[in-house]
Formats: C-alpha cells, structure tokens, sequence
C-alpha cells in the first residue's frame, strides 16, 4: 500500500450531503475485474450525459479544479453500498484523500486499506474549507498524518481525528494481512477450539 | 480472537459468503502474494447480483458480466470453494440462501462484499459488509482487525397494526434517525413488536440496519430462531444441535445492560410508508404528503430540493395521488415466501394497472419453488405480473433489469438513490403488500383500505 504521510494539494468542492457509493461509481462499472481503470467513471452520472458526451457543470470539471488532489464534501459521504471500487475510482481520479463532518463506515474502513485519507473535521471547518475552495482561485491544503492536521498557508488549521493503528499502516503503507498472519498460532489455537458449525467443504467428486 | 497491543482488536471469521461482483480483486491479490483460502469450509459463494433473471439457459449477452461470473467460477474451483452457480437448485442472493440453507446460525462472526449482510444479524449474529480489500483479508486469514462498535439499542414497544410490517418498521425507523443515525454502531433490536416478527420479518428488518448507517442490526435470537434452524441443510444435528441450542440461548444481551445510544419507538404510531426523495431517511406516511423544505437546515433543505428535482415531485403532493410506471418486488430485503404471500394476497383477484410493468424476482430458486408449490406464481402471472429467475435484479440493475429514464418505480428493495435502478430512474421504498397494490392501483394506496379478494 503506497504510504500517507504529509500530501499537499489542491481542493476541490463538492457541496453535498450523503454521496452514496452509487453517486461516486455507478453500478454498472463494477463488472470490471480489474483493480485499475475506474478513474474515467468516477462521478459518472454526475459527470457525463445520458449520450455518454461530458456534462459541463459538474464541479470537479471546472478548470479551474484540474488536478485537484482533495475532496471537501458534505456529511455522511460514502454511504450506501460496499463497493470498494468507489474508493478505488476517487484515488485513480487523482484524489489522495477527502474531507468531510462524517463517513460511512465501510467507505471509512475500505480507504484506510489503499492509502486513501478520510479526514474528519468538524461542520463549521467543513463549512469554511468549502467556501475557500469555492472563492480563492488554486485553493490549496497540506494535510499531514504526521501531526494529524490539515492547514492552508492563510491561517486555517484544524486537528482531525484517526485510529492510532490506523495511522500507523497508513504512515508506514503496511500490509495487514501479513500483520494477522503474525498471529498464525492464536488462529490455530482459536479454530482447534471452535469448530467449524456449517461445514461448507466441497465434497470430493 | 487477539488484541494487540496498540492495534485494533483482531476477531474470527465463522462464515464468509462470496459473490461474483466484489471478489475477483481479492482472489487476485491471494494470487499475487501466493497465499491461499484459509478456510474453504467456512466459506461460499453464489452468484446473484449481475444475472439475468430470464429464463436459466438464456445465453448472457452481457460480455464483461459474464466474464466476472466466469471469474467467481474459476475462483472457486481453484481455491476450493462451494458455490451455487447459475444453475444450481439453490442458487440465490447471497443473503437469501445463507439463511434458508441453514449456513447462517446463531453466534456466528458473518462477514461478506456487500454491505446488506447485516441482514443475517436476524438470528443473533454479528454480521456485516466489507470492502474487497477486507475480503482478501478473510480469505486468506479468516480474520478480520475490527475497531470496537459503539452500541445501540432501538426498542420497539407495542405491537405493528395490519398492513404495517418489517418493512415499514425499518422505513419509519430510518426516518426518525436519519441515514446516518446509527454510524459507528452496532444496533439491537428489541421490544415486543421485534419479537412478534418472524424470522424473515426480522431479516427484512436487520437488512436495512446500513441504511441508518450502523455497522450491523441485531436481534437476539430465541424460540423462533431455533425452530427456524432446525432441520436445515447445513444446520447442526442430534447432539451438535442439542448443544448448539444451548449456546444460542446464552446469546441474548444481559438485563440491565447499557448502550451507548438507546431509540425508542412506538409500534401504534407505524403506518405504511413510502420514500418520496433519493435516500432512505426521505419517507412518509402514505396517507401523507412530499414535505415542504423551507423548515429544514442549509444543507438538508438543499438535498431535499436536489431530491425532489431528481424526483420530479413538488412539496405538498399527496403521496396517494404519485403515479407509477414500474413494479419491482424482490432483492434480498423483500423477495421471501413470506413477502412473496403478502404481495400474492394482495394482488389475487386484481389486475396490474395497464399504465404499469410489474416484476417479481423471488430471492432464491428454493423460494421460487415453494412459491410454485403453493401456487403463488399462477397468482402473480393472472394478475399480470412477470415471474422471473432469482438474483438481485432490479434493486441495482447490474443486470438487464433496469429503468428507464424517467420512470417511476415501487420498489421492495433498500435504496432509492439517484440512477440506482437506472440511470434517470425514480425509486419508492415500499413494503411488498404496498408495492403489489400500487401496481395494480397504477399509483400510492394505503393498502390498510385494501378489498382483498
């Protein structure tokens, strides 16, 4: 996993409430096998007209946000289904993180897994962050996981919130299945003592 | 299982159930570290969300579709793992067949893809969706590193009048809270009017636990769990069923336990509801009408008004006097025997609106043959509806089973976001009694003024 430590760049904002999973990667891109490639349909329906031609309204294809590397956005983001293709779409789109007063659970936990920042600040900080993006030209936020902290070079800063652990795979791009498997032997003490109740094995042809 | 030091608590599997849609990544992650499934007796997978419900046999005309089935498939038999493929007896969405098979018991850790697995939380089972990276994690572990929930209890006193069922309890619940009332939490459903439920009212119940945003819904499980386990096919046995029994009756919360957030709701003052906007919090009575938005807060008064314009609705409508284009009955919050008969009372007799298309997609091919057994589908077909094959269907149109732009649907599934059931698509959450009578009225009706026949 590519490590998060200190990331600078430019905002973009998305003055929503509740963007389901559904809004950031339309269902029918998940058919794709691959890991890669959902960038193009990040925000489709949003983002692209019924005829498949680029809409010209949509936010995030404002010129002036090209290039934009962080989300600020409404409450409650990420909500709805689990696809972790939606956080897969954000990164691949070029976004390293996304700020917002609150996140699903399952966007929150999917992200931390591909070195994706979900930073939660409070609803007034939200409120300004939003605003600044929308009014100062090549608005930009350096938010570093070092110190837990996101700041423009105007005054703005404010501490956010992370898991201890978190932070600590996140900061060091760590591999959590191979940190579980260092706990092999309380696995197997574990299952030696809890069998299995609804054996599934595929029976021997 | 494990709590590391200054890491997140590390806890155990007991089933995880696979499906073709967020799987493949992770069998190709477990590929490139050359590791393999831990435990494939404690895991299964079936197919449900991309498949066509025409009849089985129907070549896919899908290309990409069927190269992801074909990627479980392959999956499966090289890594070891059950699957009820396409054409199996017990084919079905994935949180329909744990439970009708006997996989989902009391107890159980029941992690899968998808975020509607906290459905199986109906029989005391922690029980919740993950991401496909997490999916890797448990293939390859069986293991999960969880942050502690926080808890909360709703307790639901009274008892749900007639014609107002799990449904329209999750709804009104969803409502009061909002889509994000229960984030962060663990939710125990309790009360007498949870314990009056059947077991598949309470999994219609649990199902919609993530549309309030909590991790997983819970009921504890008693007499009627035990008498729904017992005799299945993957249930326990003779003495492994005698002391199986006795541990799930441990289960139930302590007397006098806390939680970090309690909800309390009265049974009496239930109606059925129906959703009028773009997420599942946007409900009313039936009886009542599209809200007004001048009352609400900046930023809910501009998802109210992005809502309604995205719903073609003004404030003020009565929700009897919406016209609808489409049916859907199914998806694995509503397609069980138990939803099929209430919808099938409702539309015996009657005859679909001709302004409507209407679709029943029962949730497994063992629920669409008791259906057929009992009769269910003559019913459905007389008064017009279509009888299809079982999957997921139109709840997320992955498959052909979409809307068109600009229709208007009821729909027995769990979401009504934007473009969710196609893209221009406009989505009512409904109970399966509300949707089948809406589909033969052409519009809303309080099916508590229902004349069956």
């Amino acid at each position: 996993m590519k490590p998060f430590t200190v990331h600078k760049g430019r905002v973009a904002p998305l003055d929503r409430v509740n963007v389901d999973t559904d809004q950031i990667i339309p269902k029918q891109f998940l058919k794709r096998i691959e890991r890669t490639g959902f960038g193009q349909f990040l925000f489709y329906d949003w983002r692209f007209g019924a005829d498949g031609k680029k809409s010209t309204d949509f936010v995030l294809d404002e010129p002036r946000y090209e290039g934009a590397s962080v989300l600020v956005a409404g409450k409650n983001f990420g909500c709805g289904s689990s696809r972790e293709h939606a956080v897969w779409a954000l990164a691949d789109f070029g976004f390293r993180a996304v700020i917002s007063s609150s996140f699903a659970d399952i966007f929150a936990n999917n992200s931390t897994k591909n070195g994706f920042l979900t930073v939660r600040l409070r609803d007034d900080e939200v409120a300004e962050l939003m605003q600044r993006a929308q009014e100062i030209d090549d608005y930009q936020l350096t938010i570093d996981l070092e110190r837990c902290e996101v700041r423009d070079d105007r005054g703005f800063v404010a501490k956010f919130p992370v898991d201890e652990f978190v932070r600590h795979c996140l900061l060091n791009g760590l591999d959590d299945i191979g940190l579980t498997l260092q706990h092999e032997a309380e696995i197997v003490a574990y299952e030696a003592h809890h069998p299995v109740a609804a054996n599934l094995t595929v029976p021997a042809e | 299982m494990a709590q590391p030091a200054g890491r997140s608590p590390i806890i155990y599997i007991d089933l995880h159930l696979v499906h073709e849609v967020t799987s493949p990544q992770a069998f190709d992650g477990l590929r490139a570290a050359g590791r393999l499934v831990r435990q494939p007796s404690r895991t299964v997978a079936t197919v449900d969300h991309n498949i066509p419900t025409e009849p089985r046999g129907t070549p896919i005309t899908d290309l990409v579709a069927a190269k992801q089935i074909a990627a479980l498939q392959s999956n499966c038999r090289e890594f070891g793992i059950r699957l009820f493929d396409m054409d199996s007896p017990e084919q079905g969405i994935v949180h329909v067949i744990g439970p009708e098979l006997g996989i989902t018991q009391p107890g159980m850790t029941i992690v899968c893809g998808d975020s509607h697995t906290s459905t199986h939380g109906a029989f005391g089972a922690l029980a919740f969706g993950i991401g496909t990276s997490e999916v890797e994690h448990v293939l390859a572990t069986q293991c999960l590193a969880q942050q502690r929930p926080k808890t909360m209890k709703i307790e639901v006193h009274g008892r749900l009048a007639d014609g107002v069922g799990a449904k329209d309890l999750a709804l009104g619940i969803i409502g009061q809270i909002g889509t994000d009332g229960a984030t962060g939490h663990v939710i125990e459903y309790a009360g007498p009017a949870v314990r009056a439920l059947s077991m598949e009212g309470r999994m219609t119940l649990c199902n919609m636990s993530i549309e309030a945003g909590a991790r997983a819904g819970m009921v504890a499980p008693d007499e009627t769990t035990i008498a729904y386990v017992k005799g299945r096919r993957f249930a326990p046995r003779d003495q492994e069923w005698e002391k199986e029994v006795a541990y799930w009756r441990t289960l139930p919360t302590d007397e006098g336990a806390t939680f970090d957030k309690v909800v309390e709701i009265d049974a009496a003052q239930l109606c059925p509801f129906v959703t009028w906007g773009t997420n599942p919090g946007m409900v009313a009575p039936v009886t009542g009408r599209v809200p007004e938005t001048k009352g609400l807060q900046d930023s809910d008064r501009r998802a109210a008004e992005l809502a309604l314009q995205y719903m073609a609705l003004e404030p003020g409508k009565k929700i009897e006097e919406i016209g609808i284009d489409r049916v859907f009955i199914g998806s694995c919050t509503n397609s069980r025997i138990e939803d099929l008969r209430a919808a099938a009372r409702v539309a015996k007799g009657h005859h679909v609106s001709s302004k409507v298309r209407a679709m029943v997609v029962p949730g497994s091919q063992s629920v669409k043959r008791a259906a057929e057994q009992e009769g269910l589908d003559r019913i459905f077909q007389d008064a017009g509806f279509e009888w299809r094959e079982s999957g997921c269907s139109m709840c997320l149109g992955m498959n052909p089973d979409i809307l068109q732009p600009g229709e208007r649907c009821a729909s027995t599934s769990n979401r009504n976001f934007e473009g969710r059931q196609g893209r221009g698509g406009r989505t009512h959450l409904v109970s399966p009694m509300m949707a089948a009578a809406a589909a033969i009225a052409g519009h809303f009706t309080d099916i508590r003024n229902w004349k069956f026949q």
